[in-house]
């Protein structure tokens, strides 16, 4: 008997991991092969026609020396500084509305995930240049209310500004993730807190926020490892100007990468980014046990 | 007579009260109405500035062009290169049509073997699974461009598309663990019964019970590719191969310095209507696929 059993489960653990071996290759080929290369990589000069050289730790050394870099890193902090908070903030107030009990809501359900539909779309990012160019909509509505425009393309601030506003703006998918938490809020703590004549925003902070805290882990992070791999947006929308103010770390690698190549250099550029993102993830998980709240059978993810 | 006088206050009061709540209602709508607008009055004011003339784009705020002129879409479908936007679009559903079946196909069947079966290191190919969604893909961009090229397969729509074959897109390998799982066992475990093979068990039981999450795994794959701009830029290289994305791209840098403002964005407006299309199609797939899909954090 005992023996059946064990054959049975062999030969289920033969068909499991059977059914995983399309991943199983796809990870290694994919996956574990090139993070291996590019950490080798990272360590040598290598242009792509001669054979790589190794060279220890001179791509890193050179890299702290690098103005450009430095500059780039300085700048993508900014731009994750700006955009990550926005994103949040504006995906949880929308999904706030959205989660009330109101006729017609699903029009705006609608009408509020259309951006987010199109905005990872190319033509977006192109259609957004005409929107903050110096005669485009944004500054025309300035005019009419009687504010001086602004050359948003010219100046270093607004044109990060504006490229993090079209990553808001694609909210929809962090919003409908909040939805979908908000909707899990047991309603019976807000009846208790009602008779507690507690008020509507003290509910939002002191029930809500609570209770959510696990999603917003879930998007912050998510978010995060996003915005510090941003390219498109300023690649198609100012080209990393003006004076470089929107060039970020991302398109620094892609032109080592794919102008210069230098892969050695971006390698080690990319570890550096991804050590970064490392950190911030790690601080995050660190940190959760402190402001993250499950409450069910210690939660699961 | 007494009576009637609390009665009436009562009433007053009642009546205060409703009138409070229906204008906190109308606020609200007032608000929804009002954020609605400013997401969606930028395309519809490009929309009308796709029938503008140039010298027309930059001057109203108003969205309805003075005179209707469909020129600008009939040119920029020409675009400036030999081929039109129609080769362009061929070129994208040549990558994004096998890339969702391919995709759609092994993780359904990866999520199948982590859900339902036990094998040995399974908790440590899961941690790798859930560890490769937090990976930040810029680290493996190089190394696989270097790979593509060692193979002669730059330049063709097999880096794009192949990957997929292997389940690398583990966001939805992870979605659709979470649905298996939300599927009883007792369900498989009588067709076992029954003398069904676990393939079987797959295809004839629990795809059709997960078809609305498969279908929504299938429009999110289909969103992102026809969105992907990065891949195609890295790997293709021949104006001829190009997808829409790139041929975008290509179209705005042509018209930089020129005033044909209205071509690119009559384009770039084409360019979304499949999007648009699949998302109007589909609508209760997107908005409830994500919300249901056990991403509870």
């Amino acid at each position: 008997m005992k023996q059946l059993q064990k054959a049975i489960y062999k030969k289920e653990s033969l068909i499991g991991l059977a059914y995983i071996t399309p991943w199983l290759i796809g990870f290694l080929l994919f996956t574990l092969y090139p993070i291996v290369a590019s950490f080798y990589l990272s360590f040598t000069n290598y242009d792509l026609l001669n054979a790589p050289v190794f060279a220890g730790l001179e791509n890193f050394k050179r890299l702290f020396a690098d103005k450009e870099f430095l500059k780039a890193l300085w700048v993508t902090g900014k731009y994750v500084v700006l955009v990550v908070p926005l994103k949040l903030a504006f995906s949880l107030f929308v999904a706030v509305i959205l989660n009330m009990n109101l006729k017609g809501i699903n029009f705006f359900r609608t009408a509020y995930y259309i951006p987010s539909i199109l905005g990872a779309n190319v033509a977006i990012a192109i259609l957004w240049k005409f929107l903050f160019s110096t005669d485009g909509l944004i500054n025309q509505v300035l005019g009419s209310i009687h504010l001086a425009p602004v050359s948003w393309f010219g100046q270093a601030t607004p044109a990060l500004f504006s490229i993090a506003l079209l990553r808001v703006w694609e909210f929809g998918s962090t919003m409908v993730i909040f939805l979908a938490a908000l909707k899990e809020v047991p309603v019976d703590l807000y009846e208790a807190a009602a008779v507690d004549g507690s008020t509507k925003i003290k509910n939002f902070f002191k029930i809500t926020i609570p209770c959510i805290t696990p999603v917003i882990f879930f998007n912050f992070i998510m978010q995060l490892i996003h915005a510090f791999q941003e390219f498109n947006a300023p690649y198609l929308i100012t080209s990393g100007g003006p004076m470089k103010g929107t060039y970020l770390l991302p398109m620094l690698i892609y032109d080592h990468t794919f102008k210069y190549y230098n892969m050695g250099y971006a390698s080690a550029m990319s570890w550096i980014l991804f050590l970064i993102i490392m950190i911030f993830t790690l601080i995050t998980f660190r940190s959760s046990k402190y402001w993250v709240f499950y409450n069910d059978n210690g939660g699961e993810k | 007579m007494s009576t009637t006088v609390i009665a009436h206050a009562e009433y007053a009061r009642q009546n205060k009260r409703r009138i409070k709540k229906n204008m906190k209602l109308g606020m609200l709508y007032v608000m929804l109405i009002g954020v609605a607008f400013i997401m969606l009055y930028p395309i519809i004011w490009l929309i009308g500035a796709s029938f503008k003339s140039n010298a027309d784009i930059f001057t109203s705020i108003g969205f309805i062009p003075k005179s209707f002129d469909f020129g600008p879409y009939i040119q920029g479908w020409k675009t400036g290169t030999e081929y039109t936007m129609g080769h362009y679009f061929m070129n994208t559903f040549a990558i994004v049509i096998p890339k969702v079946i391919f995709a759609v196909v092994s993780v359904t069947i990866t999520a199948y073997g982590f859900a339902r079966f036990d094998f040995p290191f399974k908790k440590f190919f899961f941690s790798i699974l859930i560890g490769s969604l937090l990976l930040p893909n810029i680290i493996l961009r190089i190394p696989s461009y270097m790979l593509w090229r060692t193979f002669h397969l730059l330049d063709t729509y097999v880096p794009l598309v192949l990957p997929s074959l292997f389940a690398v897109d583990v966001f939805f390998v992870f979605m659709l663990i979470q649905f298996f799982r939300s599927i009883p066992k007792d369900l498989d475990e009588s067709a076992k019964i029954d003398g069904c093979s676990t393939f079987k068990i797959l295809i004839y039981i629990l795809v059709p019970v997960l078809k609305p999450a498969i279908i929504s795994c299938a429009l999110f794959i289909f969103m992102w590719t026809m969105n992907d701009f990065m891949g195609p830029l890295i790997f293709i290289s021949s104006v001829e191969k190009y997808p829409l994305t790139i041929a975008l791209k290509m179209s705005m840098d042509a018209t930089g310095g020129a005033f044909d403002w209205n071509k690119v964005i009559a384009m770039s407006l084409v360019g979304l209507v499949p999007s648009i299309a699949v998302f109007f199609a589909a609508q209760k797939y997107f908005i409830e696929g994500i919300s249901s899909s056990g991403i509870k954090g």
